[in-house]
């Protein structure tokens, strides 16, 4: 890619969202807000992938792998989803703080 | 130089989404700034010369993922209760947190000295990617769809059992 | 001997009887209640008489044989067959064991008849019908077995029958202990009995022929002579049969009262009167006779024993004679005279007098039977008195008794020509004639008490004025057929019974001895019995001392107790009244026994059951105290030590997870934090080992 832009750029890049994720899922009381962060997360290490593919000399290995990531993403994605409505219907709330009924 | 700019571009729309996504008080914001935050990512895998794995990204998580979160927080949250849907909390250790992790690997991604082939001339992947998933790649993917075929029935069960009772 | 005819006809002889006892006590009950008491008579003499129609049919059958080879034997099944001991169950029928075999149906028939008017208002009269002819069948394995084992089978079977009838009325105390006394003394009869056998059969064995049959025996016997005791390797200079033959005589004296084992016998007066008039006249108490007859060629080897056999033989005779003076009990007059007159056929056996000794057992079983049941009669008319000082004049209510006790009386006291005589006489002139004065002057002496006894008894009964109350006088009656048939036949035999057997100085006619000549013919037997003297006119001259002594006897008693011209307590004032204290109270022998034997005993027996309930049981008891405490240490440790860390194993789980509880806080947020710590952890490490 021309341009100047380097590896480092997008490793910065894929850095700061991971970050962005991270803290996301540390915060976030709404059980769907961490699921967010968790697809943040997700996509910061696609971003890693590709770009190393992309820079290790165009081997497509890296972009398979980001499309395993994907699918895996999408399942997961669905599960949790499933749990979330199925915790609203218990907890009539989807507040992570609310669900805690397995304290010890 | 244009390819800077646009990558700069890109680059802010998705950090700016992402920060969205985590800092904003109100869920349906945040769901709808992960749009953005994808939309980007799928510009940054353009740029990465990684066209079908940007359609992937665009279909699935888009259409897909984003679509059903929505759904989820249609179906969940009281949003017309803006204040309470999306709050935060324990946000300074998770900022310092955060931020040591970023620091940690900020060091990494500057100190270390990256293997660098030459550049290459991007080409269409779909080809490659496809020979490879029913070549070299054929049982991650088939056990990838069984996966996928337990999430799917995993999720009827998790939902099927709550309606019931 | 060694080629017996075989027959099948004597099981029946012996099965009959058993038969009567079976259906009697297994049905007896029953039977007496639906059908009466009639059906049991007809069961239980049936089964007699029918026994002895047999026996009558095999002598006859006998008589035909030539007298050489009159011997039956009926071999049912093999008894066993064990160590050298080889033993059928099998019946031998010659002419000693006939003899016996008639006299036991016989007068066994007619005493069963007698008890169904005698026993007539008992309840217990399948009972008694049941142990009759229990006892019979016992009688008659007794005589017929054809070795000495099955022989003791009948002894002691004879012994439980008497022990059971003597206290038939158990109800009493007093008659169960009689029983008891009957049954314990016979035993330490019995165990001489038994050691013999065994020393018998070692002896046999060690001789090369190792049998107890008794022709068997009879014909290795001649083995014995001379060997000494050997005993499990110590060698005794006393020989074998005289040991053998010894303890064979203490066992009976045991069975047939003699002295030191008699005292069983007046105390068995408890039981009824058929019962004294069997068991303890005619049958039971002449089984020691038979017995010494039955192994004449083992005791004629030992002249000791015989010696000491006729010693005790007349010491009883004279010794039972004089205690029978004192008496006033009518049943017990008649005991110690069957204790006596038992005396009179052991001293015939130890002279060697053989067929003496047991044709005076055929003609006792005659007399005495008649007696005993015409004191049964008496003590009926009675209404139960047997005190004969109560009695009086009863000639005249009860005439066939009358009639048929003087008979027999002049039976047993040996006046010519009634059966006693015939017998008596014979052995008192065979105790002289083998050269045993002492013998013989005690058995006349015995002669010249039993006549003076006797008479003494009919008169105090029979004669003069009736002692006792109003209503025993007007109860006064005769007895019913059923018992008056029979006293009479007894009667009868009594006075011709003798007839097979006349002493040589009035005729020679033996047909009798000659009849049992086979069984004691021999060597040794010969020997004794053909010794002796033979003159007529020696037999003669003493023939006619014994009359006189005999007579001498009755006039005593006649003028004391017909004519009252003597008065019996001057005599008994003699010497300070001690000759009569002594004579009635038995010379005190009951007593020092009790002293000397039974008290010592019971002390034994005490102190053994001190020692075990104290020292054995405290042994067991402080086994099980022990026990108790080790259990009680064990269930220590298993409460403190075991359960304890089981305690603790648990208590450390419970401590451990009530702590670990509280990392599941329940928040996601936290639980996030923590997997990014590990996370975080993770690659540190991995960074750190890579460095």
């Amino acid at each position: 890619m021309g341009g100047g832009i380097t590896l480092n750029d997008f490793l910065v890049l894929s850095l700061i969202i991971f970050s962005l994720g991270l803290f996301t899922v540390l915060t976030r009381r709404n059980a769907i807000g961490i699921l967010m962060g968790v697809e943040l997360i997700l996509n910061s290490a696609n971003i890693n992938y590709l770009a190393f593919a992309f820079y290790g000399g165009g081997q497509y290995d890296g972009q398979i792998f980001a499309i395993f990531v994907i699918m895996l993403a999408a399942a997961e994605a669905v599960i949790g989803l499933a749990v979330v409505l199925a915790i609203y219907q218990n907890f009539k709330t989807i507040d992570v703080d609310a669900a805690e009924t397995l304290r010890g | 130089m244009l390819a800077q700019v646009i990558f700069y571009a890109i680059a802010a729309l998705t950090v700016g989404s992402a920060a969205l996504v985590a800092f904003s008080r109100n869920i349906v914001y945040s769901a709808f700034a992960l749009l953005g935050a994808f939309m980007g990512v799928v510009g940054i895998y353009i740029l990465l010369a990684a066209d079908f794995v940007a359609m992937v990204q665009l279909l699935v998580y888009v259409g897909g993922i984003l679509v059903l979160t929505i759904f989820a927080v249609m179906l969940t949250a009281g949003i017309g209760d803006v204040k309470v849907s999306n709050r935060a909390v324990g946000t300074g250790p998770a900022i310092v947190v955060a931020g040591v992790a970023a620091m940690v690997m900020l060091y990494a991604v500057m100190r270390t000295q990256w293997h660098q082939a030459a550049a290459f001339t991007p080409a269409p992947t779909t080809y490659a990617i496809g020979n490879a998933f029913l070549g070299d790649y054929v049982l991650p993917f088939e056990v990838a769809s069984l996966v996928l075929l337990a999430a799917l029935i995993g999720a009827i069960v998790i939902s099927r059992h709550e309606v019931r009772e | 001997m060694d080629h017996p005819i075989a027959v099948t006809f004597i099981r029946l002889i012996v099965a009959l009887p058993l038969l009567g006892a079976a259906i009697n006590f297994i049905a007896g009950a029953w039977l007496q209640k639906t059908f009466g008491k009639r059906a049991i008579s007809f069961i239980g003499c049936g089964v007699v008489i029918a026994a002895f129609i047999l026996a009558v049919e095999a002598f006859i059958a006998m008589l035909r044989i030539p007298p050489e080879n009159r011997f039956m034997l009926d071999d049912l099944w093999k008894w066993f067959d064990v160590g050298g001991l080889n033993l059928d169950i099998a019946f031998w029928l010659d002419p000693l064991s006939m003899v016996m075999t008639l006299i036991v149906t016989g007068v066994g028939g007619l005493i069963h008849i007698y008890s169904i008017g005698y026993m007539h208002d008992d309840d217990g009269y399948w009972r008694f019908f049941g142990w009759l002819n229990l006892f019979t069948f016992a009688m008659l394995v007794l005589v017929l077995g054809d070795n000495l084992w099955l022989m003791f089978v009948g002894w002691e079977g004879v012994g439980l029958c008497s022990f059971a009838l003597i206290g038939f009325w158990y109800k009493v105390t007093a008659n169960t202990t009689a029983g008891n006394k009957a049954f314990i003394v016979n035993r330490v009869g019995d165990l001489a009995f038994v050691i013999a056998l065994y020393s018998l059969f070692a002896g046999l064995q060690a001789a090369g022929h190792a049998t107890l049959v008794t022709r068997e025996v009879a014909k290795y016997a001649p083995l014995l002579a001379g060997v000494p005791i050997n005993f499990a390797g110590y060698q005794s200079a006393y020989p074998l049969v005289g040991f053998v033959t010894l303890l064979m005589f203490i066992g009976a004296t045991g069975k047939s009262a003699q002295i030191p084992l008699y005292v069983w016998l007046p105390d068995a007066m408890a039981g009824p009167t058929p019962v004294s008039a069997l068991i303890h006249a005619a049958t039971m108490v002449t089984a020691g006779v038979y017995m010494v007859a039955r192994l004449n060629f083992l005791f004629s080897m030992s002249p000791f024993t015989m010696g000491v056999i006729a010693l005790v033989g007349g010491l009883t005779a004279l010794f039972a004679a004089t205690i029978g003076v004192a008496q006033n009990d009518i049943k017990k007059v008649l005991a110690y005279s069957t204790v006596s007159q038992l005396g009179y056929m052991f001293a015939a056996l130890g002279v060697g007098a053989y067929a003496a000794g047991v044709f005076h057992l055929m003609t006792h079983a005659f007399f005495k039977a008649c007696l005993f049941l015409g004191s049964g009669s008496v003590i009926h008319a009675m209404g139960g008195e047997q005190d004969m000082r109560k009695m009086g004049g009863l000639r005249h209510k009860m005439p066939v008794t009358f009639v048929t006790f003087i008979a027999a009386t002049l039976a047993i006291s040996g006046v010519p020509p009634f059966a006693g005589f015939m017998s008596k006489d014979e052995i008192i002139w065979q105790a002289i004639s083998h050269g045993h004065p002492l013998v013989w002057a005690m058995l006349l002496t015995g002669a010249g008490i039993t006549v003076f006894y006797m008479f003494r008894q009919v008169y105090m009964t029979f004669f003069g004025e009736f002692r006792g109350t109003h209503e025993q006088e007007h109860h006064l009656h005769e007895s019913p057929p059923s018992m008056a048939y029979v006293l009479i036949a007894l009667g009868a035999l009594s006075v011709v019974g003798g007839i097979v057997k006349i002493p040589e100085f009035i005729a020679t006619f033996k047909p009798f001895e000659e009849f049992l000549d086979p069984v004691f013919s021999s060597e040794v037997t010969r020997r004794i019995t053909e010794a002796g003297i033979h003159s007529h006119a020696t037999e003669a001259a003493f023939g006619v001392v014994t009359f006189t002594i005999v007579v001498i006897g009755w006039l005593i008693a006649d003028l004391m107790y017909r004519q009252h011209k003597l008065e019996p307590a001057r005599f008994s004032q003699m010497l300070g009244g001690v000759p009569y204290e002594w004579v009635y109270n038995k010379y005190y022998v009951d007593e020092f026994y009790n002293r000397v034997i039974i008290q010592p005993y019971m002390f034994a027996t005490r102190a053994l059951a001190w020692f075990d309930s104290n020292i054995i049981d405290g042994v067991v008891n402080l086994a099980a105290s022990i026990i108790v405490f080790l259990s009680w240490l064990s269930g220590l440790f298993d409460h403190y030590v075991v359960d304890g860390l089981v305690n603790f194993a648990s208590n450390l789980t419970l401590d451990v997870g009530g702590r670990l509880r509280r990392l599941q806080t329940g928040s996601i947020n936290g639980y996030l934090y923590g997997i990014l710590a590990a996370v975080m952890l993770i690659l540190l490490v991995r960074a750190v080992v890579r460095a």
